[in-house]
């Protein structure tokens, strides 16, 4: 038997020592230049000072003060005791005081209390919801509905609902601030086009396409959206719908429309811009509205195909973690939705009355109306403005305050000047 | 305990009291629940893979709602796995949950029957309706959820004055005068200068936090907050960070380690350190540790957001929330929200505290601004509803319901751990978690109350730990001694029936302030 030679014998003593050494050796760290010590810590504690919880506001903003409302919003409306004829509610079909609406409502009062004390899912959902739901599916045609209970929380959960981070979002620069919520709180990746511009947003598509060649892979887990409005909050015209289907089949993208002013406005029996242009409903993905404008009522609700509308029932953050529509709101919105499909009519009045409206609008001298003619709500903006958004505001302002003291009421459209997107000028809105 | 005992010496008042009342309880189960509720899910999963198979193959019809035809070659709406709980395992149980209901969601309701021919995948309402069931899951605390023609009359004299709705915002045309006495109202119910109110609860966190606080601004929230106080921190682009429930020691390390080290990369200082809580927490039903929190609030001069949700109304002598429960002074809550679902028995939420920030939301608030106003029936219920409580409508009815609420409430604790179920929370806290653990104990046991005519709710996974499943209790003053011991009489049945008494302890003990959780 051969001995192995000895510097092997060493060597492999060496080694052996040195693990014996490594395993039983203290850890390296890495000095820590930023260890306070506690005294240091106090210090820093007592000469940290955090700015005030909030900014002071200066009394004179306008928006402190808000005009006092006394008696019903009606037609006839009491602002600051002087009584006006309203043209600055959101009241389009005239609901707010009908008879037979507030009729139900007292009914339901009776039978359901007020509020529904639960969450959809935990005995918060009551007949009348059901009911609901299921008439406002047959009212615009489409398999199912669900029901929010406030018209704000509606778009905001129904986007990030279905689109998360990483997949896109094509939206309109005019889209209200509802939409732009629900934009942040999906996280997905935004993409503006200019207000009503096809081309542009056939643009973005193309660019996006070219992105989706080079990377298929991910392009195939990719969901796209195009959100827009029937009729525009911010600048009271409509998007252009043939146009927007078009391109959704040839660009695979799926269209999320938002109808929460032309719900009950636009159409023949009032189904909204779908059957102003006459788009098979089955072409929109999803469409969404509140009740808060024609309908007259609180809450909001989305429509489509079950497909589509069935996830928001577990995943709407507003649906499944908030209480209910009170009842009473939810029979009042039933029977406006009885009267706007037994009387087709009022839409034709109310179109007349848009137009008539709009006409006489026309020629003011330095005001000029941004809309189109058949809009409910329109802004009345200034020609020139001064460069000055606060000294525009101020004029308005004085031109509101003249209209109240000859008995008509207008607003001065508000906005909040740090969160918006695109910030529009300052105009009225009546 | 020291954190507690310094505490009190800051303040220099008595809040031992306080911290002897923290009975909270916690208690973990023997170790042999928490590995059948995994093999419970283990099971389900696989049978959940088996019969993903069976659908793709075609041996099984699928009941999933489909795609277009037209829109086969898009990109799917849904991935698959996300929607693999909701097929394989919810929709199974789910006639557990949405169970509607056709009349007042009092003590006791009356439920629509529904049955389901296919295993749930769609119901089918009889037209009958299964009568008188007890109603253990509404929050209706203090029991206004009624339909007293006397009562209600102010509520209906407004419907038909004014109408259901608004139609504007409350900066335009919103603004009845009957919303500034609600706030009024509201102000001098809490104690503080000046409130305001929205018409949504869940809106009034996510509109009003990003007004608040925004980049570079630091917020520290529980655990176990809402997922309205969620989605308000994130829109708001402030960092956040979660600390231990309840926990003040973790809550204490991050504050010391956030004024100390400031913002991440830069090391500038924060802007503002908001630190977010809940007055009850609803999963848990445990109570804030209020004046721990204020201690170190003013040591580390951050803010404090109080969401009192669960607790206005339904803690303290007079019903006036957690500040009263432990005796604090409501000016010391920089912001104090809360909603008027659960104890007004209306809709709605406030934001109460002192005038300059109230005004600066008057003016700032994404709800103000573009969200519709509260209608006016609703408050009048809640005018109603706080006059009530405080006595100003020349009742006593109002106390008479807080001293009911706090009585059930402590009964039916009680009784509960007599009988040797595990419940979370603390004595005073009318949330009643009841664990189960196991998935199919949860669906077993909703369907065993509801065939003896009590509804009860059943939370799971997501919205509970996986192995905390729970039944949830809402004690209500409305709640007579015969409902209650009806209901606990079923429950020590059932209770029997599917083995759900795991507590192996006779008293709870009383926990260290730092190691309230065992997580």
């Amino acid at each position: 038997m051969e001995t192995a030679p000895a510097y092997h014998l060493i060597l492999e003593g060496i080694l052996i020592l040195w693990i014996i050494r490594l395993l039983f050796s203290k850890t390296y760290k890495l000095p820590e230049t930023y260890k306070l010590t506690e005294k240091e810590k106090e210090d820093l504690i007592e000469e940290w000072q955090p700015e005030p919880l909030v900014p002071p506001v200066s009394k004179e903003h306008p928006a402190i003060t808000y005009d006092v409302v006394t008696g019903p919003p009606s037609h006839k409306i009491i602002i600051n005791g002087k009584e006006c004829v309203n043209f600055a509610s959101f009241n389009f079909l005239g609901l707010l005081d009908n008879e037979r609406v507030k009729e139900k409502a007292l009914a339901s009062l009776k039978k359901y209390g007020v509020g529904t004390c639960g969450p959809r899912g935990f005995y918060g959902t009551f007949d009348v919801h059901l009911e609901l739901e299921s008439r406002l599916a047959a009212f615009m045609k489409t398999e199912e509905a669900i029901i929010y209970s406030y018209g704000f929380a509606t778009i905001a959960s129904a986007i990030p609902a279905y689109s998360k981070r990483g997949d896109i979002i094509f939206v309109d620069e005019a889209a209200c601030f509802s939409i732009q919520k629900g934009l942040q709180a999906s996280r997905s990746f935004i993409k503006y086009f200019k207000h009503n511009d096809m081309e542009d947003l056939e643009r973005l598509l193309k660019e996006q396409e070219l992105e989706d060649q080079k990377n298929p892979r991910k392009a195939r887990v990719t969901r796209k959206f195009i959100v827009v409005e029937g009729l525009y909050m911010n600048t009271s015209d409509v998007c252009p719908l043939p146009d927007l289907v078009k391109l959704k089949y040839k660009y695979k993208v799926r269209i999320f429309l938002e109808e929460s002013l032309s719900f009950g406005v636009l159409g023949e029996h009032g189904k909204g811009v779908t059957e102003h242009f006459g788009v098979n409903m089955d072409d929109i993905d999803l469409i969404s509205a509140n009740m808060e404008n024609a309908v007259a009522s609180i809450g909001g609700f989305c429509c489509g195909r079950s497909f589509v509308i069935d996830h928001q029932r577990l995943s709407g953050q507003g649906y499944c973690f908030s209480a209910s529509l009170p009842p009473m709101l939810a029979a009042a919105a039933i029977e406006a939705l009885n009267i706007m499909e037994e009387d087709p009519d009022i839409f034709t009045v109310l179109r007349k009355k848009c137009e008539h409206v709009y006409s006489a609008l026309q020629g003011i001298p330095s005001l000029k109306v941004v809309g189109v003619s058949f809009a409910p709500a329109l802004h009345l903006q200034l020609e020139r403005g001064s460069g000055s958004r606060v000294t525009d505001l101020q004029r308005l302002r004085s031109v509101v305050d003249y209209c109240l003291d000859r008995n008509v009421a207008l607003t001065v459209a508000r906005y909040l000047e740090k969160e918006e997107r695109f910030l529009p000028p300052p105009r009225l809105q009546a | 305990s020291a954190l507690g005992l310094t505490a009190v010496h800051v303040k220099g008042q008595i809040h031992l009291r306080a911290a002897q009342n923290k009975q909270e309880s916690f208690e973990q189960p023997p170790m042999y629940v928490a590995v059948m509720t995994y093999v419970g899910y283990g099971l389900v999963t696989l049978f959940g893979y088996f019969r993903d198979f069976l659908r793709a193959v075609g041996l099984e019809k699928c009941h999933v709602a489909q795609e277009r035809e037209e829109q086969k070659d898009f990109t799917p709406l849904y991935q698959d796995f996300e929607n693999f709980y909701t097929r394989n395992l919810y929709m199974r149980v789910r006639d557990n949950w949405n169970r509607p209901i056709c009349s007042l969601p009092g003590p006791v309701f009356d439920l629509m029957e529904r049955v389901s021919d296919d295993y749930n995948w769609t119901f089918r309402f009889t037209g009958k309706s299964i009568p008188n069931v007890i109603n253990m899951g509404s929050y209706n605390y203090l029991g206004f959820a009624e339909n007293n023609a006397d009562f209600l009359k102010s509520v209906a004299d407004r419907l038909q004055r004014y109408g259901a709705a608004v139609c504007s915002t409350r900066q335009e045309t919103g603004n009845l005068s009957l919303h500034e006495e609600l706030e009024q109202l509201v102000a001098e119910f809490l104690g503080v200068e000046s409130s305001m109110t929205f018409g949504m609860g869940f809106a009034t966190n996510s509109m009003n936090i990003p007004a608040l606080v925004g980049k570079g601004c630091l917020i520290i929230s529980d655990e176990l907050n809402h997922t309205s106080l969620i989605l308000g921190a994130r829109l708001s682009g402030a960092t956040i960070r979660v600390f231990k429930h309840n926990n003040m020691c973790s809550l204490e390390k991050m504050l010391k380690e956030a004024v100390c080290s400031g913002q991440p990369r830069t090391r500038r200082p924060w802007r503002k350190i908001l630190i977010m809580v809940e007055g009850i927490y609803s999963m848990e039903g445990s109570v804030v540790r209020l004046p721990e929190i204020i201690a170190l609030k003013e040591k580390y001069k951050a803010y404090l957001y109080l969401d009192e949700a669960h607790s206005i109304g339904a803690v303290g002598p007079t019903g006036r929330g957690v500040t009263e429960l432990f005796n604090v002074n409501p000016g010391d809550v920089d912001v104090m929200m809360g909603t008027f679902t659960k104890s007004f028995g209306a809709a709605g939420g406030y934001i109460a505290g002192k005038k300059e920030l109230v005004d600066y939301l008057r003016s700032q608030s994404h709800s103000a601004v573009y969200a519709s106003a509260m209608s006016p029936a609703i408050t009048e219920q809640i005018i109603r509803a706080i006059k009530c409580i405080t006595g100003k409508d020349g009742s006593t009815e109002g106390i008479r319901r807080i001293r009911q609420l706090a009585e059930n409430t402590r009964y039916f604790r009680a009784r509960l751990k007599e009988m040797g179920f595990i419940i979370y929370g603390g004595d005073e806290s009318p949330v009643v978690p009841l664990l189960l653990y196991m998935p199919a104990k949860v669906v077993a046991f909703a369907r065993e109350m509801l065939a003896r005519k009590i509804g009860v709710v059943v939370v799971g996974f997501p919205a509970t730990p996986i192995t905390e499943a729970r039944a949830r209790f809402c004690v209500s003053a409305a709640h007579t001694r015969d409902m209650l011991n009806q209901v606990l009489h079923h429950l020590n049945e059932v209770g029997d029936n599917l083995c759900l008494k795991f507590s192996r302890r006779k008293h709870p003990s009383r926990p260290d302030p730092c190691e309230e959780t065992n997580s």
